[in-house]
């Protein structure tokens, strides 16, 4: 037995031997040079962008945010908004090179929350936290010419063609899974997938890998008559700001006075964001939204419950995608049933001098977090979906054209729409 | 009569409104406070621990950009100045030569030069690097190691999680701080 335990304890350290010479020990004694030679330097040079860029970055955020507010409620101008978008693709676009972005800095602050390790800079915290705020404020002024990826869509977006609604609906389900994982696999530290699968960045560091650029590619293709594909299908921090908006505290607005309900802005709005007035509607129709609207309340913790159980079960696939737990699950495969373990990680992992029990004690740890994690993903993806009902069966009663303050962008195309004039305001 | 009906939904939403405002502000305001407590003033850059790699060569193949932001430095003063230089020459070289069928670098960016009998010096020519690991790994299999990678912020984008610390077997590239953005190696010598 003790013999047994000396074995062991000499293979585990026998990986920490071989790392110390892994990296080269002086088998060569150093030359002693006879004439005059003296040892080059040879360092790499320092980053261009010192921390004084980070912090001018924010106050361009801060600029760009109050102007964007300003162009939408105040001047109404669809032309400053355009050039404001233009500034914002070369300036935190192609000049910064699209990271630390605001739809990235979310899985920041949830490894900086949830995960270990890992100290979240004041610069990244503000690009996450300042567009919430300007959004709670002014509505979505953000995502209309602030946001990078926005507004490069907003400035390739030629001919946008309508979406059918209930294709749109269908379609608008992806965010908020795509926010879940995110979270999700930042909180465990395994990977940042929206910084991964960013269709655009590539474009502003003009140099991508291949995949990523063809879905870029196609993205952007598409997006000149669908307008921002990746904003309305895709982007999990628009997800945060639709909710945000929604209770914002003021909001541009279609008509500069009053609505004369004459349904010309009805077709103008490229993200179906245009609520149109409906003072005409049935009673008998308002009472069948309703029974709709009781049911969908009661379906929620159904869904919730449904989301725990059904997301919550496969965690197990979810945590794969971390590497300790991978590296784990392949080296316990070859202790217990000799399943060769040859990737490079094992490989890397049987010479580093790491023992197996970190390792499997990480793995523990994660999968733990996995379970956990994917529980609340599946509560969060069944309230969702039945708020989502939910609020098909409300029945709002509107006597004017208003834009729905979540999924409008303020990207200010309505307004050239609306035939009253800013003088006929009532005071 | 009619005009009190039209206000009275206007009414409520403005009061959902106002209330879901405070609602959301409260966690917005609590975790961001919790957080700015915890904040650092410096930023993150990805560097490689040289002492961890492990030269797999994803370096040259991970990177986002291409050729990669891995570049090849060289601590001179633990190098041995070797004729028979196992980061520059490949395996089972029979006579020592220059051509590019016998070096390991693929691009021929290392550059070898006559000091003084029996040493030469090996210089990195940065623009030709791809940050293979080839000559890395030859070096610190057969010589003194004094040839490893680090990540070249004058080219690295910094984003935000390094696809090379993704993919690296022995996850040897970790975030260091901006004001210290490399991990060199230390010379034997003094
Ligand atoms: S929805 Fe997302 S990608 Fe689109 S503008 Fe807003 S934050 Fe940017
Ligand atoms: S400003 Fe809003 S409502 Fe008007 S067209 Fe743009 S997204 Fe639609
Ligand atoms: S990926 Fe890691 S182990 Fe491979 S060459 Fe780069 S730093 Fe070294
Ligand atoms: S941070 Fe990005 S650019 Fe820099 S080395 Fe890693 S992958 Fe390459």
């Amino acid at each position: 037995m003790r013999r047994l335990l000396l074995i062991l304890l000499v293979l585990i350290m026998l990986p920490a031997v071989w790392c110390d010479t892994l990296n080269g020990q002086q088998r060569f004694p150093m030359p002693e040079f006879e004439s005059g030679y003296e040892y080059p330097e040879h360092v790499p040079p320092p980053s261009p962008r010192g921390l004084a860029m980070e912090y001018i970055d924010v106050v361009l955020l801060v600029a760009a945010m109050s102007l964007a507010a300003w162009f939408a409620l105040r001047r109404r101008s669809r032309n400053g908004i355009i050039w404001l978008g233009v500034f914002s693709v070369i300036w935190f676009g192609f000049v910064r090179e699209g990271c630390v972005c605001s739809i990235g800095s979310l899985q920041n602050v949830s490894l900086a929350l949830f995960g270990t390790g890992y100290t979240i800079p004041l610069v990244v915290l503000l690009f996450f936290v300042l567009p919430l705020l300007f959004t709670l404020a002014f509505g979505r002024v953000f995502c209309s010419a602030v946001c990078p990826l926005g507004a490069l869509q907003e400035l390739t977006s030629v001919w946008p063609v309508k979406v059918p609604q209930r294709v749109e609906s269908a379609l608008s389900v992806i965010p908020y899974l795509y926010l879940a994982l995110a979270l999700l696999f930042a909180a465990t530290g395994s990977t940042f997938i929206i910084c991964r699968y960013d269709p655009y960045v590539g474009f502003f560091r003009l140099s991508a890998p291949f995949s990523m650029l063809i879905f870029g590619f196609l993205l952007l293709a598409a997006g000149l008559f669908i307008y921002r594909p990746y904003c309305r299908f895709l982007c999990p921090y628009g997800v945060i700001l639709n909710w945000l908006s929604r209770f914002s505290g003021k909001h541009l607005t279609i008509t500069p006075a009053e609505c004369i309900d004459c349904r010309l802005c009805g077709d103008a709005c490229p993200t179906n964001a245009i609520l149109p007035s409906n003072s005409e509607e049935k009673l008998q129709e308002r009472r069948k939204g309703r029974r709709l609207f009781t049911l969908s309340l009661a379906l929620i913790p159904i869904l919730m419950v449904a989301g725990y159980f059904i997301v919550g079960s496969s965690y197990y696939h979810l945590a794969s995608v971390n590497n300790d737990v991978s590296l784990a699950r392949e080296i316990r495969a070859w202790q217990e049933h000799q399943v060769p373990a040859t990737s490079r990680e094992a490989e890397a992992f049987m010479s580093s001098g790491r023992t197996y029990e970190d390792l499997f004690t990480s793995e523990a740890r994660l999968t733990g977090k996995f379970r956990r994690g994917s529980g609340y993903v599946g509560l969060f993806l069944g309230l969702s979906l039945g708020i989502a009902l939910l609020s098909t069966s409300l029945r709002e009663r509107r006597t004017e054209y208003l834009p729905h303050r979540g999924r409008c962008v303020s990207c200010a195309r309505c307004f050239e729409y609306c035939p009253v004039k800013a003088e006929n305001r009532k005071v | 009569m009619e005009d009190k009906r039209l206000l009275k939904p206007q009414k409520r939403r403005e009061f959902v409104r106002n209330a879901g405002r405070i609602a959301l502000l409260l966690p917005i305001g609590y975790y961001g406070g919790a957080l700015l407590k915890a904040t650092t003033a410096e930023a993150w850059v990805w560097q490689i621990d040289p002492y961890e790699c492990g030269q797999c060569g994803r370096c040259e193949t991970h990177c986002v950009l291409t050729p990669s932001a891995v570049k090849c430095y060289h601590q001179y003063q633990m190098c041995g100045y070797c004729d028979l230089c196992g980061g520059y020459l490949r395996q089972g070289i029979r006579n020592i030569n220059t051509g590019a069928e016998s070096q390991l670098c693929p691009t021929g960016a290392i550059k070898r030069t006559f000091i003084e009998d029996p040493y030469f010096e090996y210089t990195i020519i940065e623009e030709l690097c791809i940050g293979c690991a080839k000559c890395v790994k030859g070096c610190a299999d057969f010589g003194n190691g004094s040839l490893y990678l680090q990540i070249n912020h004058d080219i690295c984008v910094n984003c935000n999680e390094c696809s090379i610390a993704r993919a690296c077997p022995p996850q040897a590239i970790k975030r260091v701080p901006l004001s210290e953005p490399y991990l060199l190696k230390e010379g034997y010598g003094e």
